[in-house]
C-alpha cells in the first residue's frame, strides 16, 4: 500500500495547523455545540422542579433514551482519543482497554442495575448505606463517591485542555487554562440548571454525534482499504515498523514479568471498575422501572459494543495511514491519533474535505468531553447533597427545596475545585487518571455494592472497612507507584518515591476491598439488621415500594 | 438495629406505598420469594462466574501464550484478534441470555410478589 507515504511533511503538527487554517470552521461547530446544549438545558431547567427532578430526570425516560445517555456518560476522551491513540502506538494492546470497558457492562446487567434501581432512590450511598448506621456509611459513600469522580473529572478535564488547546492551535498556558476554565463553567452551567434531565439529554445528543463521527470515518478508512480488515491489519503492521507483532499482544506490555502483572491489574480494574463507578450507577435512577434500567443496559451494551468495535478501525487505520513518528509527535500519548486519522482519511492536511472531518470529530471530541464531565459533576454534588447534607449534617430533616440547593451549591463548588485542579493537572497522563478512577471504583464501591445485595451477614464494620479499606489502599498504592514519580513519563519525574512497581493498583486493592468487607463483618460484633435486609433484598428483587 | 437517622424511604410524602417491616420480613422467609432468589441467583451468579473467568483466560493467554495467539488464521487476521472478538459475541450473547431468562423466569415471579404486597399495603 502507498497510503502511508502520500503524507505531507507538515504533517507533524498537522492537527496544530490544520487547525489554524481552519479554525474559524473549528470554533464554529464547537459554538453551534454548545449553544445547543445551553438551550436543552435552559429548556430541561424549566421542568425541573422537585428533588426527583433535578436528581433523577423525574424517572420518566424510557430505556433507549437511558441506553443512549448511558453511552453518552460511558464513553469519555480515554475511550475516544485514549483507545484510538493506544492501538495506533501499541497495536493490540491497546484492544484491552476495549474489551474490558465492554465486559465490564455484564456486571452490571447481571448483578447491579435492577437491584439498585429497586432499592435506591438518588444515589449510590442509597443502596450502600440502606442496611447500615446511615451517618457513618453515607460519610463513607459520599467520601468514595467525590474521590472517584474527581480523578475521573481530573482526567477529563486535562484531556480536553490539551485537545482543544491543540486542536485550536493554542499553545500558551494561559490559553489553556482558559479552554479547562470555560469547560467548568460550561459543566456548571449543565448542571446547576438543567439538573439531571438536561445532563441526560445533552449525553443523549453527544452519543449520537460521536456514533455519527466515529460510523463516517471508520467508513471512510474501510472504503480506502475496499473493506478488506485483511490488508488493513497488514499495511498497520508494516506501517508501524514492528511487523506482526504490532498485531499481537505483549508490545507495550509484555516486556517483563512485572509488566505483564500490570496487564492483569489493569484487565482486572477494567472489567470490575464499571459497576462501581457512581456517575453510571445514578443513571439508573431516570427510569421509572427495573425492567426499564435492564433495557437501559441492553442497549448501552449495543451501542458501546458497536463503537468499541469501531476503535479497531480507528485504531488500527491510524497506524495504517499515518506516520508512527508523526502521532508521537503531535501528542506523547496518541491522543490525537483518531483527528489525525480525520484528517489524512479527508484529504490531507490543506484539503478542504480533510479540514472538514477535523473539526467534526474535534467537535465529537470536545462534545464527549463536556457530557461526560456533566455526568460526573452531577454524581458528585448529588452525592454530597443527599448522602453527607441531608442524611449526615441535617440528619435527615432537610426539605427537598434545601437539599437541591445544597446540590447546586455542591455543583458550583465541585466545578471550581475540578478547573483549579484541571488547570494544575493539565499536562498529567489521562489514561493513567482514567484507570485510576475504575481502580478505586472496584476497590472501594463494588464490594460493599455487592455485599449489601447479596450477603445477609454484612455489616456496618464491613462497609467501612472496605470502602475506606479500598478507598486507601488504591490510592496510597498509584501515589507511591511509576504513575506519580520515578520514570520519564510520572507525574513528577524528577523524584522517585515509587516503592509499588505496577502502574495500576488494582490486582492488590480490589481483592483487599473484598476482604476487608468479609473480615469486617465478621470480626465486629454488632448483629447484621436482618429485618432492614429483609426489606432490601425483597424490594431489590420485586421493586415493591421502589421510587 | 438502633440507627443514627431515619432512612429516607418511606419519610417522605406523596412517594411510593410502603409496605410494613413485618410484611417484608414474612416475604423474605416465604416459599414464594425462595423461588425468585433462586431463579435469579441459579442463573446470574454462575453466569458472572463464567463471564469473568473466560474474560481472565483472554488476559492469561495474551500475557502467556504470545506464540498461541499470534497464530494466522486468515489472511493478517491472528487467534489475539479472534479471540477479542469472541469477548464481543459472548458479552452481546450473555446480555441477550440474561434478558430473555429475566423476562420469562424473572419478571412473572416478580410482579406476582409485587402485586401481592401492595394489596396488601
Amino acid at each position: 500500500m502507498s497510503a502511508a507515504h502520500t503524507l505531507h511533511p507538515a504533517v507533524q503538527l498537522a492537527a496544530t495547523e490544520g487547525a489554524s487554517e481552519h479554525r474559524p470552521l473549528i470554533i464554529t461547530l464547537f459554538a453551534a455545540f454548545v449553544v445547543a446544549t445551553l438551550f436543552i438545558t435552559v429548556w430541561a431547567g424549566r421542568q425541573t422542579k422537585s428533588a426527583s427532578d433535578f436528581y433523577a430526570g423525574g424517572r420518566q425516560f424510557t430505556g433507549f433514551q437511558n441506553g443512549l445517555a448511558v453511552s453518552g456518560d460511558y464513553m469519555s476522551a480515554a475511550s475516544f482519543l485514549g483507545i484510538a491513540g493506544a492501538i495506533a502506538l501499541f497495536g493490540y494492546d491497546g484492544f484491552l482497554y476495549s474489551i474490558g470497558f465492554l465486559v465490564a457492562w455484564l456486571v452490571a446487567l447481571l448483578l447491579v442495575a435492577e437491584p439498585l434501581r429497586n432499592s435506591g432512590r438518588y444515589t449510590m450511598g442509597d443502596v450502600l448505606a440502606y442496611r447500615m448506621r446511615q451517618r457513618p456509611v453515607r460519610t463513607a459513600a459520599g467520601t468514595s463517591t467525590i474521590v472517584v469522580s474527581i480523578f475521573y473529572l481530573l482526567a477529563q478535564m486535562a484531556g480536553a485542555g490539551v485537545l482543544v488547546s491543540l486542536l485550536l492551535g493554542i499553545t500558551s498556558d494561559a490559553g489553556k487554562i482558559l479552554i479547562v476554565a470555560l469547560v467548568g463553567v460550561l459543566m456548571i452551567l449543565y448542571v446547576t440548571i438543567g439538573g439531571m434531565k438536561g445532563t441526560t439529554w445533552v449525553q443523549m445528543v453527544k452519543a449520537v454525534l460521536l456514533i455519527a463521527g466515529t460510523l463516517l470515518i471508520t467508513f471512510l478508512i474501510l472504503l480506502k482499504f475496499n473493506f478488506n480488515i485483511s490488508d488493513l491489519l497488514g499495511t498497520a503492521a508494516s506501517n508501524s515498523g514492528k511487523g506482526a507483532a504490532f498485531l499481537e499482544p505483549g508490545l507495550k506490555y509484555g516486556a517483563t514479568g512485572v509488566s505483564k502483572l500490570d496487564f492483569i491489574s489493569l484487565g482486572i480494574a477494567l472489567v470490575l471498575g464499571t459497576a462501581g463507578l457512581p456517575h453510571i450507577l445514578i443513571r439508573f435512577y431516570t427510569v421509572p422501572t427495573a425492567k426499564a434500567a435492564r433495557k437501559s443496559v441492553n442497549w448501552a451494551i449495543g451501542i458501546i459494543g458497536a463503537f468499541y468495535l469501531m476503535t479497531i478501525v480507528l485504531g488500527f487505520g491510524a497506524a495504517a495511514i499515518l506516520k508512527p513518528g508523526d502521532i508521537i509527535a503531535s501528542n506523547k500519548a496518541g491522543n490525537t491519533a483518531a483527528p489525525l486519522a480525520a484528517l489524512e482519511i479527508g484529504g490531507g492536511s490543506g484539503s478542504t474535505g480533510g479540514a472538514i472531518l477535523l473539526a467534526v470529530i474535534s467537535a465529537v471530541a470536545f462534545a464527549t468531553i463536556l457530557a461526560v464531565v456533566a455526568g460526573l459533576t452531577l454524581a458528585s454534588s448529588s452525592s454530597f447533597a443527599h448522602d453527607i447534607y441531608a442524611n449526615v449534617i441535617r440528619k435527615g430533616q432537610a426539605t427537598e427545596k434545601e437539599e437541591v440547593r445544597a446540590a447546586r451549591w455542591a455543583t458550583v463548588a465541585i466545578g471550581i475545585v475540578s478547573i483549579a485542579l484541571g488547570a494544575l493537572a493539565r499536562d498529567l497522563n489521562v489514561a493513567g487518571l482514567v484507570a485510576l478512577a475504575f481502580a478505586v471504583a472496584a476497590s472501594a464501591n463494588l464490594p460493599t455494592i455487592l455485599y449489601s445485595l447479596f450477603w445477609k451477614r454484612f455489616t456496618t464494620t464491613g462497609a467501612l472497612w472496605s470502602i475506606y479499606g479500598g478507598l486507601a489502599s488504591s490510592v496510597l498504592l498509584v501515589l507511591f507507584s511509576p504513575v506519580v514519580s520515578s520514570k520519564p513519563t510520572s507525574m513528577f519525574p524528577d523524584v522517585d518515591f515509587a516503592w509499588f512497581p505496577l502502574e495500576n493498583p488494582g490486582l492488590i486493592s480490589i481483592p483487599l476491598g473484598f476482604l476487608l468487607g468479609w473480615i469486617g463483618s465478621l470480626l465486629s460484633k454488632e448483629k447484621p439488621d436482618a429485618d432492614k435486609y429483609a426489606e432490601l433484598e425483597v424490594k431489590s428483587l420485586t421493586g415493591i415500594g421502589a421510587h | 438495629m438502633a440507627t443514627d437517622a431515619p432512612p429516607p424511604e418511606g419519610t417522605s410524602p406523596g412517594g411510593p406505598a410502603q409496605p410494613t417491616t413485618e410484611a417484608f420480613v414474612a416475604m423474605q422467609a416465604s416459599p414464594e420469594f425462595a423461588d425468585l432468589r433462586r431463579s435469579h441467583r441459579s442463573f446470574a451468579f454462575p453466569l458472572t462466574i463464567a463471564f469473568v473467568t473466560w474474560y481472565l483466560l483472554y488476559v492469561l493467554l495474551c500475557n502467556y501464550a504470545g506464540g498461541f495467539m499470534a497464530t494466522k488464521v486468515v489472511g493478517n487476521i491472528n487467534m489475539a484478534l479472534v479471540l477479542g472478538l469472541a469477548q464481543f459475541a459472548t458479552t452481546f450473547l450473555i446480555a441477550w441470555l440474561y434478558s430473555r431468562h429475566a423476562a420469562t423466569k424473572l419478571d412473572p415471579k416478580a410482579e406476582a410478589i409485587k402485586s401481592r404486597m401492595e394489596a396488601d399495603v
